[in-house]
């Protein structure tokens, strides 16, 4: 079986699955990846089930090197993906051979970047997931974000995916990007397999409009606090994690003395607002209940946006209604199962 | 306890709140864990996980498989079985404690601060089971009720930036076990051997919502004998019926 051996880590790049669910009313948070969704479909690409154990790769990305042959696929951030050298397209299955070496040029776009290989990292799984959790230093790979010299066993691929894409068809895949003259033998050696059309995948901007549905304390704020909240731009801070976003921006105001609340269930994308009116966002590593005030949740669709966002970026909130966030996120559903079973038909 | 007591609250569109009042109460937090269980019965397919806390029950589903408003009849329906539900009688887990000395570097202070014998605190502490209304946090982390306000503390000015797994603090009127080494704030009275948070065991957590813990007092030697069992996974934690 293929293993992948890490020659750089990278700023901060753990074995994530879609997390780890079933023991929070103990306190232990979810985990997984924090664009679940980047991580399911880099999992599809390779023919893995899409809650399979990836890499999430953060801001810089990792540098390795393949033992045997298998199917890669990288979605999420651009980080510049390349193999041998040679820049390879997002969100595209790639075939590669014992001694490959896959790395990354730079951030171009988003933050979190998937590496997906066929089999999944087959990492032994605590409490049912593959995801690290860093706090408590369990699950992924000895329950730490990984170094150098570090050797991730793959598991057992299914049938490699899909159908070679030609050449051409292949090529178009990286936008802007022309392939060298001269590198036919290259090329041929980098099979490209199943893709998610360009049109299915989310613009990671440093400005985004984050939809969010109104929380159960919504009213626990003075209407001027919800204007604010929905109204006006709030800036990631570098405060932020894997656990939660801090945002700052204008004061949401709470009314009299209702900033705490009894500890209660929190779930991913609540939004809670402490008594400094500054809200914070929580995403994987979130913790299982919280004390402040919950005004509002962002919509499951909009989570990978949210999640490839960096300090600095900036978000406005705009509300929505349950019907159409569900919606939205079955249609997102059918539309990739949609891409990826046209081309899997002969 | 009838249903319209009950308030069912969209958390985003993959969480559904239900909460059953609006304040600290053992009978409301015992609602709270009705409901866990009723549901937990209903085996409903997309549903992801449960979060109990004092007065709300948080579902975790998969929208692309339920959505609200069937999560809601399903809801609606076993909440009608509430009122002749019966919770599996309780279980007082005995925890051992070595307090005071490096293990307690705050017991004096807690004593002194509230006029009593370093023994007294001692002696109130471990007299009264505590109802684990919840657990959250940090992995295994137990919100108690029922601590004796005469030993009321206020937490730490300066937190600690490490305090070892397995301590016993007060804070406020709040007294709790870290299950993991992480900064705190809480004043440090005894330490104890059990581990609360075991991820490679069955089962991974010592405690659940709904268990009552008492504390009690234990020497060095005892403390170390029960650390080296603990440790190689024999020790059998004491449990009695509450009574």
């Amino acid at each position: 079986m293929a293993s992948v051996i890490i020659k750089t880590a990278g700023l901060l790049t753990t074995v994530q699955d879609t997390g780890r669910y079933g023991y929070q009313r103990y306190g232990m948070p979810v985990s997984g990846a924090m664009d679940t969704f980047s991580c399911e479909l880099a999992n599809l690409l390779v023919g893995n089930d899409p809650g399979d154990a990836c890499l999430e790769a953060t801001v810089t990305g990792p540098e390795m090197i393949f033992t045997g042959e298998t199917t890669v696929a990288v979605t999420g951030a651009d980080m510049g993906p390349q193999i041998n050298g040679m820049s390879i397209p997002l969100n595209t299955a790639v075939g590669v051979k014992q001694g490959d070496r896959l790395g990354f040029t730079g951030l171009k776009s988003g933050c979190r970047s998937y590496i997906a290989f066929a089999g999944g990292i087959n990492v032994p799984p605590v409490m049912g997931s593959r995801s690290t959790y860093l706090r408590a230093g369990i699950g992924g790979y000895q329950g730490r974000a990984l170094i150098e010299g570090d050797q991730l066993p793959l598991g057992e691929a299914s049938t490699i995916p899909g159908k070679e894409l030609p050449p051409g068809e292949a090529r178009s895949l990286i936008p802007g990007e022309e392939m060298p003259l001269g590198e036919t033998r290259e090329k041929a050696r980098i099979r490209q397999l199943l893709s998610i059309p360009e049109g299915l995948i989310p613009g990671y901007r440093h400005e985004q409009t984050i939809r969010v549905i109104p929380g159960p304390e919504a009213h626990y704020f003075e209407i001027e606090g919800l204007r604010s909240f929905l109204s006006t731009e709030y800036r990631v801070t570098a405060q932020s994690d894997r656990m939660g976003y801090r945002l700052s921006g204008e004061t949401i105001m709470h009314r009299e003395g209702k900033a705490g609340i009894i500890s209660a269930g929190i779930s991913a994308g609540t939004v809670q607002v402490p008594g400094d009116g500054q809200p914070i966002v929580l995403m994987a590593d979130r913790q299982t209940s919280g004390g402040y005030a919950r005004i509002a949740n962002v919509i499951s669709v909009d989570m990978t946006l949210l999640a490839q966002m960096k300090p600095g970026d900036t978000i406005r909130f705009r509300e929505t209604t349950l019907d159409h966030a569900r919606q939205l996120y079955i249609d997102r559903h059918r539309q990739i199962t949609g891409a990826l079973c046209n081309q899997l038909m002969p | 306890m009838s249903e319209a007591v009950l308030k069912y609250i969209p958390s985003g569109d993959s969480a559904f709140i239900i909460k059953a009042g609006d304040e600290i109460s053992e009978e409301i937090n015992a609602t709270v864990r009705k409901l866990l269980t009723r549901l937990e019965k209903e085996k409903i397919s997309g549903v992801t996980d449960f979060i109990p806390s004092y007065n709300e029950l948080m579902v975790c589903y998969d929208p692309s498989v339920l959505d609200y408003n069937q999560l809601l009849e399903i809801f609606r329906s076993c909440a009608a079985d509430l009122s002749t539900m019966e919770l599996p009688e309780a279980d007082v887990i005995h925890v051992p404690v070595l307090y005071g000395g490096e293990y307690g570097p705050d017991l004096h202070y807690v004593a002194e601060l509230n006029g009593l014998t370093e023994d007294e605190v001692i002696r109130i502490h471990s007299s009264v089971a505590c109802l684990v209304y919840m657990l959250g946090f940090t992995p295994g982390f137990c919100y108690l009720g029922g601590m004796d306000t005469r030993i009321a503390t206020p937490r730490r000015e300066t937190p600690r930036l490490k305090i070892p797994a397995g301590s016993v603090g007060i804070a406020g009127d709040q007294t709790g076990i870290y299950p993991l080494e992480s900064p705190g704030g809480w004043q440090l009275i005894g330490r104890t051997p059990l581990r609360l948070f075991s991820p490679d065991k069955k089962p991974e957590f010592l405690f659940k919502a709904g268990d009552y813990i008492r504390f009690s007092p234990v020497e060095m030697d005892e403390y170390n004998h029960i650390l080296e069992k603990a440790s190689a996974g024999s020790y059998q934690v004491k449990r009695t019926p509450k009574e």
